[in-house]
């Protein structure tokens, strides 16, 4: 039996699509549905389903979101699900979904355009090796496939149609009723933890209350990179970078003790030239 | 949207000079027809005349187009044109002595340049005097005339901005609410209940319609009962219950004896939608919203609040009659939009007396808590003259 999960945060449209599944594809087993992006990384993680419906518009984190925690999260030796987008208006996605391979459906979706998603999922689950004895291949073909696909996404996002805002000189930094001018030219990098930002320099760090989101359009992209969701680099900061057999790839830095690390949908900044 | 607008600069002072140079070469032109036309035969020579009339009526151009745009550039204040032609024109006082001191040197400087080329030799300012009256009434007409084209070109650049702006502003309104994300979700909605709860499905059906009615079809100039606003807005958050469900709990305040009060059609909608759309929808666990109307003192408050994530979130900005400060993307300017929106409408309709606040809702709940307050009488309105009031059949 193939295991799916939904993740739609409005109950009914949530209702539906399982009710539609389980009469167009009574193989399927729905093994949780849940109404928020969160909930949608934390279940598809510990439940593992072959197939995942994530609705891009939802609280927590958007289905888009989602996907690239669980690429970037996703443990080795298990198959990456198939992932299938369902929105009820969102161009961008459409558009960067156009010209790739896993699917995505319209809200209201009708039950042709789902049947056909359905053969489409049955053909590539089909065509799945099942996992073979020996060492495991680092990557498969699915997991492999949403990288890509969710890099060409986040370059899409990047050249969006909204004007570039102007590029930070200086982070302030607000502890108690004093404001730290930190120079972003001494930032070394910058992590999400939880709600606040960690401004890291070399000789301290200070916490801001902003998402990584809001600054990465505020940085020079030559200078910063993104490694991870939660984490953007000076680059002339990295000394090495590091491969490790899953795909992510470990950054010492200059100037800082600690490492970091890059998930494997960044992992193709760090090649040799 | 003001950073997008794109209204041309208000052109310099000195824009449209060579334009005025070369229209006075006609005038000369003519001038020089009427003169040869006019005067007796024998003294009669189109040529001569021409190079005359060329001559003083470029000289007396140049001094009076140059000496009002540097006399418009020392005295600023002194006018009474239209903001976008101020720094043009002095007032007609410092006119008349610019045409005349004008006229003064144009003439002397014009005529020697004309003997110059003809080989003649024309009396002096003070002993030709209808060639100085000439001078003077083609000077004084020219002037004129150059105002008056250029009065009208800058009032019709304006009304035809005020005009895009309008219909550019109603568009944007529009465009947010009819959001194709919030209608094919609802459409979606309303597909589901159709097979699964039919009597509900076409009471969702009637919200829709109350929706697309009064946000197609509003009279945004009148006037319309707060009792049709709230309806309004109950149809609106009515879609919303069905579509997040247990997620989102709606309290809507009227008291009975404000219901007639009249207040501008929709103008709660985009704050609605703002708390919707930014507060409670990225919510995970939801919230609740509350819209209220009461009386306090001689005026009339509307508040709307939600338990949603707040202003902090990135979605709104905590100054809505400011200008945009950073965008960090669509949802924001979206949310900019609505509250712009809002103030805007008020400061046209009510000026100094309507007031407009959004800010963190200060209860523990955290959200947003928007606050417009209104004179209760109409008859103090200052703007748009109340045209017919808004009628509204609640479904």
């Amino acid at each position: 039996m193939t295991t799916a999960l939904i993740a739609e945060d409005e109950p009914l449209l949530a209702a539906a699509l399982q009710a539609e599944l389980a009469r167009l594809w009574p193989g399927l087993a729905i093994v949780a549905s849940v109404a928020d992006g969160l909930s949608a990384v934390q279940q598809t993680l510990a439940l593992r389903p072959e197939v995942c419906f994530f609705d891009i518009r939802m609280p927590g984190a958007s289905g888009l979101d989602a996907a690239q925690a669980l690429a970037e999260d996703w443990p080795d030796g298990t198959p990456f699900p198939l992932l299938v987008f369902v929105t009820a208006y969102d161009q961008y996605a459409l558009q960067a979904f156009e010209a790739q391979a896993v699917d995505y459906l319209v809200k209201p979706v009708d039950a042709h355009r789902l049947a056909a998603c359905i053969d489409r999922l049955k053909k590539r689950l089909a065509a799945q090796p099942a996992p073979p004895a020996g060492p495991q291949p680092a990557l498969d073909d699915a997991l492999q496939r949403t990288l890509t696909q969710l890099r060409g996404l986040l370059g899409a996002g990047a050249g969006g149609a909204a004007p570039a805002p102007p590029k930070l000189a200086v982070i302030q930094a607000a502890v108690g009723n004093k404001v730290h001018l930190v120079p972003v030219a001494e930032v070394l990098y910058f992590e999400a933890a939880d709600k606040y930002l960690r401004v890291v320099t070399a000789e301290r760090e200070h916490l801001i209350r902003l998402s990584l989101r809001e600054l990465v359009p505020q940085l020079d992209g030559q200078q910063f990179w993104q490694v991870h969701r939660g984490l953007v680099v000076r680059a002339s900061a990295i000394s090495t970078a590091q491969r490790d057999e899953s795909g992510k790839v470990f950054l010492s830095l200059r100037g800082r003790p600690e490492r970091l690390t890059a998930s494997r949908l960044y992992a193709h900044l760090f090649k040799g030239m | 949207m003001p950073a997008s607008q794109a209204t041309p600069a208000p052109p310099g002072p000195w824009s449209g000079f060579a334009r005025r140079g070369l229209r006075n070469q006609v005038v000369c032109a003519m001038v020089a027809l009427v003169i040869w036309l006019i005067t007796p035969v024998s003294r009669g020579n189109l040529y001569s005349a021409w190079v005359y009339s060329a001559s003083i009526g470029t000289c007396c151009w140049f001094f009076i187009d140059g000496g009002r745009l540097l006399l418009a550039t020392w005295l600023p204040g002194r006018h009474q044109m239209p903001a976008a032609s101020r720094a043009r024109w002095p007032g007609p006082g410092w006119m008349l002595l610019c045409v005349l001191a004008g006229t003064a040197l144009g003439y002397t400087l014009g005529s020697s340049l004309g003997d110059a080329v003809t080989g003649f030799t024309t009396p002096s300012l003070l002993e030709n005097r209808p060639a100085v009256a000439i001078s003077i009434i083609v000077a004084i007409a020219a002037t004129w005339y150059f105002y008056a084209t250029e009065r009208l070109r800058t009032e019709q650049a304006a009304a035809e901005s005020a005009r895009r702006e309008a219909t550019e502003s109603q568009l944007m309104l529009l465009q947010s609410q009819l959001e194709p994300h919030m209608l094919f979700n609802t459409l979606a909605n309303l597909r589901v209940l159709i097979t699964l709860d039919p009597p509900r499905a076409q009471e969702m059906l009637d919200r829709l319609i109350g929706y697309l009615r009064a946000t197609l079809g509003a009279s945004r100039t009148g006037l319309h009962p707060l009792s049709a606003e709230f309806d309004r807005l109950a149809d609106f958050l009515a879609l919303m219950a069905v579509r997040m469900g247990p997620r989102l709990q709606v309290q809507l305040d009227l008291p009975e004896a404000l219901r007639n009060l009249p207040v501008p059609p929709l103008l709660l909608q985009p704050l609605v939608e703002n708390s919707i759309r930014h507060g409670l929808e990225p919510k995970v666990a939801g919230g609740r919203i509350e819209v209220r109307a009461a009386q306090q003192g001689g005026r009339l408050l509307l508040t709307v609040r939600d338990t949603g994530v707040g202003l902090g979130a990135g979605a709104a900005p905590a100054a809505p009659a400011g200008p945009p400060t950073t965008a960090p993307g669509d949802a924001a300017k979206d949310s900019h939009y609505g509250t712009h929106h809002v103030a805007r409408r008020l400061a046209t309709m009510y000026g100094e007396q309507a007031q407009f606040r959004l800010g963190p809702a200060d209860a523990a709940e955290g959200g947003t808590l928007a606050e417009v307050s209104l004179p209760l009488a109409p008859a103090a309105l200052s703007g748009p003259p109340v045209q017919h009031p808004h009628l509204s059949n609640p479904p």
